[in-house]
């Protein structure tokens, strides 16, 4: 048995691209979810995402670990990158497609993937 | 006093250029007159060289108290005097409710 603060470390290190959210990225249950899964899918990049209404332990325990008390989180290699304010201004402004492609292309690197 | 008002004078630590608070509870499914979300709007030199993710958690420590109880989100646009200057004043709408419960 792992507990809570273990799984979301491994969480966090094992998915380079990943958003902690209420719902789903088909089906946000927040705007400001939705507003920030609407960025990211807009990078074109492959995520993993977390309902945190489908877990509430990891809902309760991760703004201490993060030092972050809302939700949406995005985390790129293990980094907070922030929430809806944040992403969505990265977006705008294309510093989140940037971040995005650099740490997708990171990690099929590491994988020995071929993009070929 | 207000939740509001209470918000504005804890962050009146930053000595900011821009202070806005804004009420926005009416946008989500809670009972009317709810003090739940919040729009902030700041800017201030303490900004300088600061990466938006410290930004926030710098807001986040001074309204831990809020955060842990009564105020379920809070939107945060935090800018220098040059990067608001360089955005005309504007600030972001926030989005509609998505039903998501509590």
């Amino acid at each position: 048995m792992s507990t809570t603060a273990e799984n979301i470390q491994r969480q966090i290190s094992e998915n380079p691209i990943l958003i902690f959210m209420k719902g789903s990225p088909q089906l946000p249950q927040c705007g400001f979810s939705a507003q920030t899964v609407q960025a990211l899918m807009s990078c074109g990049e492959r995520f993993a995402f977390v309902n945190v209404l489908d877990n509430p332990d990891i809902r309760a325990e991760l703004p201490k670990i993060a030092n972050w008390p809302t939700f949406p989180q995005l985390w790129v290699e293990g980094e907070l990158v922030g929430g809806c304010d944040i992403v969505v201004e990265m977006h705008q402004n294309g510093e989140l497609e940037k971040l995005v492609k650099a740490a997708a292309e990171r990690a099929g690197a590491a994988e020995g993937g071929d993009n070929a | 006093m207000t939740l509001q008002t209470q918000i504005e004078q804890k962050l009146a630590a930053l000595a900011p250029d821009v202070l806005q608070v804004e009420n926005e509870s009416h946008m989500h499914s809670v009972p009317a007159n709810s003090e739940t979300h919040f729009k902030v709007t700041l800017v201030s030199d303490a900004f300088d060289g600061m990466m938006p993710v410290k930004r926030h958690q710098q807001i986040y420590a001074l309204l831990a108290d809020e955060l842990s109880g009564p105020v379920h989100a809070l939107a945060l646009h935090l800018y220098t005097p040059a990067e608001w200057q360089a955005r005309g004043g504007e600030r972001p709408n926030s989005p509609n409710c998505r039903g998501g419960g509590k």
